[in-house]
């Protein structure tokens, strides 16, 4: 008895040591930053939001492209309590006026406009390595694996949290991004019998997260905060069929 | 008080032909172009002239002087652009440097002359250097342009005219020292007026009477009693550093020492006059002649040396420095003041909104992909969709209202509205299915209309009646119906304007 508690407590300070050489070290605030994503933490390693990394984000139209954007958004609310963030798109599609029923300053966004992919990247990499800002969202469709590599350890040095959005990406190939995302609408979150298009709700799924679990959940979004509905840890199948859609 | 250099290059243009065709040097050749039926010589190299061959000679006059004259053409405005690449060349002696044709350069010395050691060491220098690129050249030193131009041309050794001592300098020289058309020097030989003294100090009346104003003006400009300004070929620039080098620099390593050690004056300059940069320019002489340059903006003025260093140093490997570079030249044309406070508090690290690092990130990526690419937005207080943000102009500016939550907006908002077809079951009612891109999307949830009217003292255009619908999928859409249902025949257009989150 005594000597599986021991064992226990090795394990578990093996996987942290795994875990802190694979970029997730243990955030330097007390209290590590609050999402409000509840049930959806348990699929993080350590149980936390992963700041200090890159996320993925695929969306195959502008309908999951705006849920996409919606969510990122609601995201960054929370994270842009630190500082500033940087957004890079090819094209100026976002309305920055509705980015603040999203809980996140508009004025504090600062919106980058580069049509070539590899300026684009540069201009990412650039601003993951500036520590003042808080997070940066990129729009590229196509990544490979060096140039997300180059990301990844751009912000294992800043500690700035980044989220790559792929719109239209079909045939994500490998990456080296902490976890990958698929966002799509769902019908609004009304009151039981009042009419109205209500607050927006997605499903978020999880495909891929690295040292922790999949996913997948419904989640709202109104009065400022997230409501999660329900929760399936997503099987290895749907895990599959994700990445080859 | 000013002082002034004025450049005579007599054989400015032959001496140029000689560098670009070595073969010519000894034969004498003339520069000859077609005027009134025949051949006029406008340039006669040192050889010709020697020879008895005059400028404005006709080709076949000068055959019969020297009949193994070498004829080349002469392409009008070369003497002009010659002397204008000269000037910009002497641009490392002073900061004002213009052209004086047809065969001269005017350079404005005025506190320039102490760097080299004086004005005897200044003018030697500038002679050496000319020399050494080629060129027959002589030099006059004095307060005012004219002057220099009398002594540069007419004037003894050494050609310095000594504070306030035009008068005397002036005496001995012939009529034509102060700059005065043929045909009035040729009135002044008819009436034995050999040297300037024997009328300078005549009476103004006697001589205008005889020779017009013309001449009072030239006088007055040569004593320094009338005002005359040079025309510099570039405007001068308060901030620039310069850094000749005794070899030629041909490799990015040589550039960045350069450019390092000009950017640490440059700043210190900057801050000894309370300023930060928001342009510069560094300019490469090359050897053949040739300049090369590379510009900077900032958002905010800067002075900070390894921030500017960044910058540029994304520029560098766009100069060819070809056979090398002799001189660096480093100007900031645009420049803000930037107070030493202003400075620390940027400076301070880890500052709540970090603002420092954030700038010098955007001015790197301004250096990439152009200033227009950066915006931020704040709110305006505007209800049409299209007007209710504007873009920020500094980094610093705040919004004067709060961002609006209370009213539905879309997180993408297409930049240019989409013709949509719908089908509507009544006025004001939300569409039961609309089509867009040949996709039929039916709409099971929708809220509306929300009416919003152009400004009419902006622009007139017709309403828009906003829909917030949702379709069965789940996907939401911002719709709106253009103008009222007015007329019968004519039926209000539907456009796609942006998708919810």
């Amino acid at each position: 008895m005594n000597q599986d508690i021991v064992k226990r407590e090795r394990i578990q300070a093996l996987q942290q040591e795994i875990l802190s050489m694979q970029g997730y070290r243990p955030s330097q605030e007390a209290v590590p930053l609050d999402t409000g994503l509840g049930p959806v933490l348990r699929a993080f390693p350590n149980h936390t939001f992963p700041t200090a990394a890159i996320h993925e984000f695929l969306s195959l139209d502008a309908m999951q492209g705006a849920a996409t954007t919606g969510f990122i958004s609601s995201l960054l609310g929370t994270l842009m309590r630190k500082g500033p963030c940087l957004w890079i798109s090819p094209q100026p599609v976002i309305f920055p006026a509705a980015l603040s029923l999203f809980g996140l300053p508009p004025d504090q966004v600062i919106f980058t406009r580069v049509s070539r992919s590899k300026d684009l990247l540069w201009v990412m990499e650039e601003a993951l390595k500036c520590a003042s800002l808080a997070a940066v969202v990129g729009e590229v469709r196509d990544l490979g694996f060096t140039p997300s590599r180059r990301l990844q350890l751009a912000v294992e040095e800043s500690r700035v949290t980044g989220f790559l959005h792929r719109p239209g990406c079909r045939a994500p190939g490998p990456t080296a991004c902490v976890s990958r995302w698929q966002v799509s609408s769902l019908p609004g979150l009304t009151e039981e019998g009042l009419p109205g298009v209500g607050f927006p709700q997605w499903q978020v799924t999880l495909s891929r997260i690295r040292n922790g679990r999949p996913g997948s959940w419904q989640i709202g979004w109104s009065d400022g905060r997230f409501r999660v509905k329900a929760g399936q840890p997503a099987s290895r199948t749907q895990t599959i069929t994700l990445a080859t859609a | 008080m000013k002082r002034y250099v004025s450049l005579w290059l007599p054989f400015a243009v032959t001496d140029k032909m000689i560098l670009l065709q070595p073969e010519l040097r000894e034969t004498p050749f003339v520069l000859a172009e077609q005027a009134r039926g025949r051949m006029m010589i406008w340039h006669a190299s040192p050889e010709a002239v020697h020879k008895g061959i005059r400028i404005g000679m006709a080709v076949a006059d000068a055959r019969a002087i020297l009949p193994d004259l070498e004829v080349l053409p002469y392409l009008p405005g070369f003497t002009e652009q010659l002397l204008t690449e000269l000037a910009l060349w002497c641009l490392r002696f002073t900061p004002v440097a213009g052209i004086d044709p047809p065969d001269g350069l005017l350079l404005d010395m005025s506190g320039c002359a102490h760097l080299w050691g004086g004005e005897a060491a200044y003018r030697e220098d500038i002679l050496k250097q000319l020399k050494q690129l080629g060129y027959r050249v002589r030099a006059a030193i004095a307060d005012t342009i004219g002057a220099a131009w009398g002594m540069a041309r007419f004037g003894a050794e050494p050609g310095i005219v000594v504070r306030g001592g035009q008068l005397e300098a002036l005496l001995p020289l012939p009529p034509a020292a102060l700059r005065l058309e043929p045909l009035l020097l040729d009135k002044m030989r008819k009436l034995g007026l050999r040297h300037t003294g024997s009328f300078i100090r005549l009476p103004r009346t006697v001589l205008r009477r005889r020779f017009g104003q013309v001449l009072l003006n030239r006088i007055d400009q040569a004593l320094g009693q009338a005002i005359e300004l040079p025309t510099p070929v570039q405007p001068p620039v308060l901030f620039r550093e310069q850094l000749p080098c005794l070899e030629p620099i041909c490799t990015a390593t040589g550039i960045t020492i350069a450019l390092e050690a000009l950017l640490e004056r440059l700043c210190r300059q900057l801050l000894k006059e309370g300023q930060g940069l928001r342009k510069a320019l560094l300019k490469c002489y090359r050897l053949d002649g040739d300049i090369q340059q590379i510009v900077i903006g900032t958002n905010r003025p800067v002075r900070d040396k390894a921030h500017l260093f960044k910058l540029f140093e994304q520029k560098i490997s766009t100069i060819r420095p070809a056979l090398g570079i002799e001189l660096f030249l480093l100007e900031a044309p645009v420049t803000a003041p930037l107070s030493v406070q202003q400075e620390t508090l940027w400076a301070v690290p880890g500052d709540s909104d970090g603002n420092t690092a954030l700038a010098q990130l955007l001015d790197r990526i301004a250096g990439r992909v152009g200033n227009d690419a950066i915006r931020r937005y704040l709110p305006a207080e505007h209800y049409w969709p299209e007007r209710s943000v504007k873009v920020a102009v500094t980094l610093d500016e705040q919004a004067k209202t709060p961002w609006r939550c209370d009213r539905p907006r879309p997180v993408y908002l297409l930049p240019r509205p989409e013709r949509i077809e719908v089908s509507v079951p009544l006025p004001d009612y939300p569409p039961l299915f609309f089509l867009h891109k040949g996709q039929r999307h039916n709409i099971s949830k929708a809220d509306g209309p929300e009416r919003i009217e152009q400004e009419w003292w902006l622009e007139e255009r017709p309403v828009r009646d906003y829909y917030m619908v949702e379709d069965d999928q789940g996907a939401r859409y911002w719709l709106f119906r253009s103008g009222r249902y007015e007329e019968e025949d004519k039926q209000p257009e539907w456009f796609l304007h942006g998708f919810f989150a």
